[in-house]
């Protein structure tokens, strides 16, 4: 089958692409890109005009919540809000019930995303069995049936010594070990960053520190056992320049931040009037931290920008801001938020956050596609960047409605996507 | 600002307050303090008036206090404590808001351990709600009744410097004792050990002291937290006796104030602990004083708030 995404501005950081031409995909391949092409006898035209036509966008950390926690979200219902948010691929957590610790749990989200998943699912095993910080998981298994990564988010692998052994045992693999960086005994009962916030609200704080020891240690143990290893969610300057550093030194280490991390601080709790859509992990960090990651977004410490799609029932989340649990819904609303507070000021190009959404992440956990070049994956997403909107959580494809950003209003907005050269059926 | 300016439904924080709605509620406690002097210590103002005390965290202090007050506004009290509410049933939050609402309340007074939730409260009745104390947040009648207790012995609080010692942390009276203090023009200094100083309180606008002499140096107002040796299981100082060391108050200690500085708790008191017997019974002590102005604060809140109605949501 043929298809061409016609008269688009592609935007294509891996070939340093930013202009307008035709795209034209076949057997679910990328096989031209040029002016005009040709149009071909049985092909499906998509016209772009006026559009911005990109590698199908990658969100490499988001919580799909099945097995075992269908009520907030399944690999149906995340992958269309993937699609709703203009993303073709997502990878997931093992956080499920039961946790995604060897091959029958992998293939049952394979299975899943097989027959009901509107975005690419690529599925990220626990590091240790049970996600219980003692023995390690059936790596091998895992990733013999499509895993692409490990980690036990939501929680820190905390034992050094199983940290060390998951980054050398990888190394077989080739894959990352992806660390929710967060020193339990520091962030104790903290619900929010360790700050002048939370000193007003008198809400127990999570000090940076909790983040940057973990940071640290495991850079440590990187530079040892040449492991490669991902920092999830980076939320502090600390970490950053930790990474930084690293990277400098030649570690393979990468790292993604979130938009809330980027576009909120702790100040929100606050002005949100304890709003529990402001609780996640790590918290919404001080302004000097948001604007540190700004910083290594624009010199590159800063490899992916991933949502940490978190879904949660409505009644989990309407409770006391201390009981109610950490994590915000972001697929729907990761890329509007990016285009309209990133790239329409100015603080990033176009190119640039195109990069962070598909060709970084790719790179980082060495995922197919990421890249229009010739051959590659005929993965796209189309999106406006004139269209507005004004989130409104109710109008969400995902089960889970909590965000912070409702009500916002916003220019830029994903309007199609393409999964091996097909369009992806409208919501 | 009088009483017919008043325009919130609930008192939830001080923080949200202008000098002169603090200076409406002190002005109206004035007028009610003289109903404890009656024979018959009974006013009809808040007859037919419904009000529910909702506290999910012990205490007997503030409890008695607001229904004291509630008693001698002629209000009908009810009281609900955590040991007998629906929220040990496992009942949510909000479905106990929502129960409490139908049964049409005029005013809620709510004290719990997690901060905000008086402002969830709020949000979802239309009964006017007072924080009686949230978790580390604040407390403000507490705030309230102390800065009537100190314009009482001092006569003013503006200029005034006022120490507050010990817990910092985990103390929502500080919280809007800073606030209070700020709004009415004195200077505050706190002082503790630094595993119970929060993170950035110079952000609120205050000295911080690195020990008790500093803090208690030309103080005209000292006010002693109470302290716990463990929180969350963690042993945030060492031993009681070497807090007392550090920051307990004793009547030495206490000359470098003042001469006629004023000493005040919120209670309850460790005598030995953070205060030593004779000053927490001595002439410069007004501890007992906060005990009695508290009714009459309580009372004028009572009263603000009862004249207002509605919802927010």
């Amino acid at each position: 089958m043929t298809s061409l995404i016609r008269g688009g501005r592609i935007v294509d950081p891996s070939q340093d692409l930013d202009g307008v031409q035709d795209l034209m995909m076949e057997d679910g391949a990328v096989v031209a890109i040029g002016e005009s092409l040709e149009i071909p006898d049985d092909c499906e035209v998509f016209d772009a005009a006026g559009m911005v036509v990109s590698p199908g966008l990658i969100d490499i950390h988001v919580h799909l919540r099945e097995p075992g926690h269908e009520y907030k979200e399944t690999v149906a219902s995340g992958t269309r809000a993937a699609a709703s948010g203009g993303f073709t691929a997502v990878a997931c957590m093992a956080n499920t019930l039961p946790v995604n610790d060897c091959r029958s749990v992998t293939e049952h989200i394979l299975r899943e995303a097989e027959n009901h998943g509107r975005a690419r699912v690529y599925p990220i095993g626990s590091v240790s069995r049970g996600m219980e910080g003692k023995s390690l998981s059936a790596i091998g298994d895992m990733v013999a049936a499509g895993a692409v990564a490990i980690s036990d988010d939501g929680l820190p692998v905390s034992n050094s010594e199983l940290m060390r052994r998951a980054l050398l045992y990888t190394r077989h693999y080739g894959i990352r070990v992806i660390q929710h960086a967060e020193d339990l005994d520091l962030s104790g009962d903290g619900v929010m960053h360790e700050g002048q916030w939370s000193t007003r609200l008198g809400l127990p704080g999570i000090p940076g520190s909790a983040e940057d020891v973990m940071v640290a240690r495991d850079l440590i143990l990187a530079a040892d056992t040449l492991g490669k290893y991902h920092v999830a969610h980076l939320s502090t300057a600390r970490s950053l320049q930790l990474v930084r550093e690293a990277k400098a030194r030649g570690l393979d280490v990468t790292c993604e931040v979130t938009p809330h991390h980027l576009l909120l601080t702790d100040e929100e709790v606050s002005k949100s009037g304890f709003s529990t859509d402001c609780k996640m992990k790590p918290p919404l960090r001080s302004v000097a931290d948001r604007d540190a990651l700004i910083e290594g977004l624009i010199d590159g410490t800063i490899d992916a920008i991933a949502s940490d799609h978190a879904p949660h029932h409505p009644d989990e989340k309407d409770e006391s801001f201390s009981c109610a649990p950490f994590g915000i819904v972001g697929l729907e609303t990761t890329l509007s938020l990016c285009l309209d507070r990133l790239v329409r000021p100015g603080i990033l190009s176009l190119s640039r956050l195109v990069d962070l959404l598909s060709w970084g992440p790719a790179r980082a956990l060495g995922l197919p596609g990421g890249t229009l070049a010739v051959g590659s994956l005929a993965d796209v997403s189309v999106f406006d960047l004139d269209a507005t909107l004004t989130i409104d959580r109710h109008t969400f494809v995902s089960r889970s409605r909590n965000t912070p950003f409702a009500g916002w209003q916003l220019q830029g907005r994903a309007v199609a996507t393409f999964l091996g050269g097909e369009q992806v059926e409208a919501i | 600002m009088n009483e017919f300016s008043w325009s919130r439904k609930d008192l939830l924080g001080i923080a949200e307050l202008s000098a002169a709605e603090i200076g409406l509620i002190l002005d109206t406690a004035e007028s009610f303090r003289e109903v404890a002097t009656r024979p018959i210590k009974k006013v009809p103002t808040l007859r037919g008036k419904t009000v529910i005390n909702l506290f999910f965290e012990a205490s007997t202090r503030t409890r008695s206090s607001f229904e004291i007050a509630e008693k001698r506004l002629s209000a009908d009290g009810l009281n609900f404590s955590s040991a007998s509410s629906a929220l040990v049933k496992g009942e949510s939050l909000i479905d106990t808001a929502l129960n409490l609402q139908a049964m049409a309340p005029d005013l809620i007074v709510i004290r719990h351990g997690h901060p905000g939730v008086p402002h969830m409260l709020a949000r979802r009745v239309a009964a006017g709600v007072i924080n009686a104390g949230d978790g580390a947040h604040e407390h403000p009648t507490q705030a309230l009744l102390d800065a009537f207790t100190i314009r009482q012995a001092k006569g003013r609080i503006e200029g005034l410097r006022v120490a507050i010692i010990g817990d910092i942390e985990h103390s929502r009276v500080v919280r809007s004792n800073i606030h209070l203090l700020h709004k009415m023009g004195a200077q505050v200094v706190v002082a503790g050990p630094y595993t119970m100083m929060p993170a950035e309180i110079e952000a609120l606008g205050v000295e911080v002291a690195h020990n008790l002499d500093d803090a208690l140096r030309d103080a005209d107002v000292v006010m002693m937290l109470r302290i716990q040796l463990e929180r969350q299981g963690k042993s945030l100082i060492p031993s009681v006796k070497e807090y007392f060391n550090l920051f307990g108050l004793s009547r030495d200690r206490l000359k470098l104030a003042k001469d006629d500085v004023v000493v005040m708790h919120p209670g309850p008191m460790n005598r030995g602990v953070e205060i030593a017997s004779d000053v927490a019974d001595g002439p410069q002590s007004v501890i007992l004083e906060q005990v009695s102005n508290g009714v009459a604060v309580r009372m004028a809140v009572l009263y603000l708030l009862s004249g207002v109605r509605g919802g927010e949501e």
